[in-house]
């Protein structure tokens, strides 16, 4: 059960005779229960690829993936996104953005200003819900699309870089904030980031991918969020000897990635 | 060529132009701004104060004569003196009414047809294929080279007028629509899709919204369209309207009241961009902001 990615490969025909482009081979993947996996990998490893497969805007070109034993056909409320940026709606406010997917799946007006207040509440906007979203930080306008995301109670949350946009401050605030909010509502998470630091402190399993063809090359277990949940400290966290040296093998890893495309 | 003409940054000597297009402070504690910031409104008036005062200027020492051009004074006067007594018997109001319920009506009715249409043209291939050449054909050809067509096939009554301006307009209306379908971000698409949006939804909800603020432009350019095609379709067999007044006024050599229509013209048109602007504040505060 949960979300099982079998076998899946997207491959793009090219033009004129050339092999055409693997850009994910044979994926393998396993979100169950409250994981949180996260991506990491050189640019064109398919990362973000992997993301719009589970999400249902791509479909794969062979294997399959299943959310909850039933295969995945299109996009659907059960796997809610949070995108990098420029996905809010600028005409509505904070409240009518974070009720949007409510609005679309043609929830009661009251009922969904009732949901979207409890997730604008958990996000710390409650005094923002009237504001109008262009007018917020970044950071603001990330935790707006992470309440969307959530209204709808969906079965896994997928994350594309979401704090991509952000100053390291903030970053490293929200890094904190997600990870509480996945606690509190214990869903499966699909994290993507190029950070290395973010990937290691905010999973429960890494997996790194290599491109061409896009694939998994290493997966981990991670310990660091359960040990910051359980009141470390999330600086301490991330100065300790284990999680600087797991930083310093992944890093190489993804470093030799890139020197072998360049 | 062997010296260049560029303005020399280093010595003293700095000219107008080098004035005008200096970098400078828009706020206190801003060092540099966008290009362009900074309030225009007094200058705008004073640009217009200078105009006239040259009119009034020219006429007043008798440097121009008044066939060529009537002081400030004597449009004034006329504008009095019609709005008073009428031009050919009809009622200055009359001429005013009929001529905006022409450009308004004939603006409505390209709005309605342009938007929609524009919006499917961005929508679906098929719709695009069938109405981009037949629009992209007629819309750089003068409304005027295609006046005589209008006149045989749908006569000289009011349907031939309104279809002249109609046309002028929903060219970019449409055009504008079709291009604003794709201001959405594949981003909130994407988001939309994945609440569970259906095809009809995402058009609703966010593509519409999206490209509001390109057709509000669109719109505005278009009325413009239509205000600039009025003269023409007043040119043959109108008896009442503000282009019948400026031609007529024209053909017996009454220069002041040709000046004073393309001034009520121009007055009128800009009255309605001034709301239009508001419109636009108001609706789409956030243009250009996310």
């Amino acid at each position: 059960m949960g979300l099982n990615v079998k076998q899946a490969s997207v491959v793009y025909p090219t033009a004129d005779g050339r092999p055409p482009v693997e850009a994910l081979q044979k994926i393998d993947l396993d979100i169950v229960d409250d994981d949180f996996v996260v991506a990491l990998g050189a640019s064109g490893c398919g990362k973000s690829t992997l993301l719009s497969l589970i999400a249902g805007f791509l479909s794969p070109s062979s294997g399959e993936i299943l959310l909850d034993g039933g295969r995945v056909q299109g996009p659907g409320a059960d796997r809610a996104v949070v995108f990098q940026k420029h996905a809010l709606m600028p005409w509505l406010n904070v409240l009518d953005n974070v009720a949007f997917g409510l609005k679309l799946q043609g929830v009661g007006a009251e009922k969904r200003y009732d949901i979207a207040r409890g997730f604008i509440k958990l996000l710390g906007l409650s005094e923002f819900e009237s504001a109008r979203v262009y007018k917020l930080s970044g950071g603001m306008q990330q935790r707006v699309g992470i309440a969307r995301a959530l209204t709808c109670d969906p079965k896994v949350l997928l994350m594309d870089e979401p704090l991509g946009a952000l100053d390291a401050l903030t970053r490293e605030k929200a890094q904190e904030l997600i990870l509480n909010i996945w606690h509190t509502t214990a869903k499966s998470v699909f994290f993507i980031t190029h950070s290395v630091e973010e990937a290691l402190f905010m999973g429960t399993k890494l997996i790194v991918m290599s491109p061409r063809p896009g694939r998994i090359t290493h997966r981990f277990d991670l310990p660091f969020s359960r040990q910051f949940l359980d009141g470390a400290p999330a600086r301490e966290v991330k100065a300790s000897r284990e999680f600087i040296a797991l930083r310093e093998e992944v890093l190489k890893i993804i470093f030799s990635d890139e020197e072998a495309l360049a | 060529m062997t010296e260049h003409s560029y303005p020399n940054t280093q010595g003293k000597k700095k000219g107008v132009l080098f004035f005008l297009m200096k970098a400078r402070a828009t706020k206190p504690g801003e060092t540099y701004g966008v290009p362009g910031q900074g309030e225009t409104r007094l200058l705008s008036i004073a640009s217009i104060l200078f105009i006239i005062f040259v009119w009034w200027l020219v006429t007043s020492m008798g440097w121009v004569k008044p066939l060529f051009l009537p002081s400030p004074q004597a449009v004034f006067g006329k504008f009095i003196d019609v709005w008073n007594k009428g031009f050919t018997n009809t009622p200055f109001m009359e001429h005013v009414g009929i001529s905006a319920a022409r450009v308004f009506g004939a603006f409505l009715l390209a709005c309605l047809v342009g938007i929609p249409l524009g919006i499917a043209m961005g929508m679906s291939p098929f719709i695009r294929g069938v109405f981009d050449p037949p629009l992209e054909f007629y819309r750089p050809i003068p409304p005027l080279a295609y006046l005589p067509l209008m006149i045989i096939w749908f006569g000289i009554g009011e349907t031939s007028k309104v279809l002249l301006i109609f046309l002028s307009v929903l060219a970019p209306v449409a055009l504008g629509a079709r291009s604003g379908v794709k201001s959405a971000a594949i981003e909130q698409i994407h988001a939309a899709y994945s609440f569970g949006a259906s095809r009809w939804q995402v058009m609703l909800q966010v593509i519409l919204p999206s490209a509001l603020p390109e057709i509000l432009t669109a719109m505005r350019i278009g009325i413009g369209f239509g205000w600039t095609t009025l003269v023409a379709a007043e040119m043959v067999a109108a008896t009442k309207g503000l282009g019948y007044m400026v031609l007529t006024a024209s053909q017996f050599l009454q220069t002041s009241t040709v000046i004073m229509g393309i001034i009520v013209i121009a007055i009128i048109a800009y009255a309605f961009d001034l709301l239009m602007r508001f419109v636009e504040r108001k609706l789409v505060p956030w243009k250009g902001r996310m």
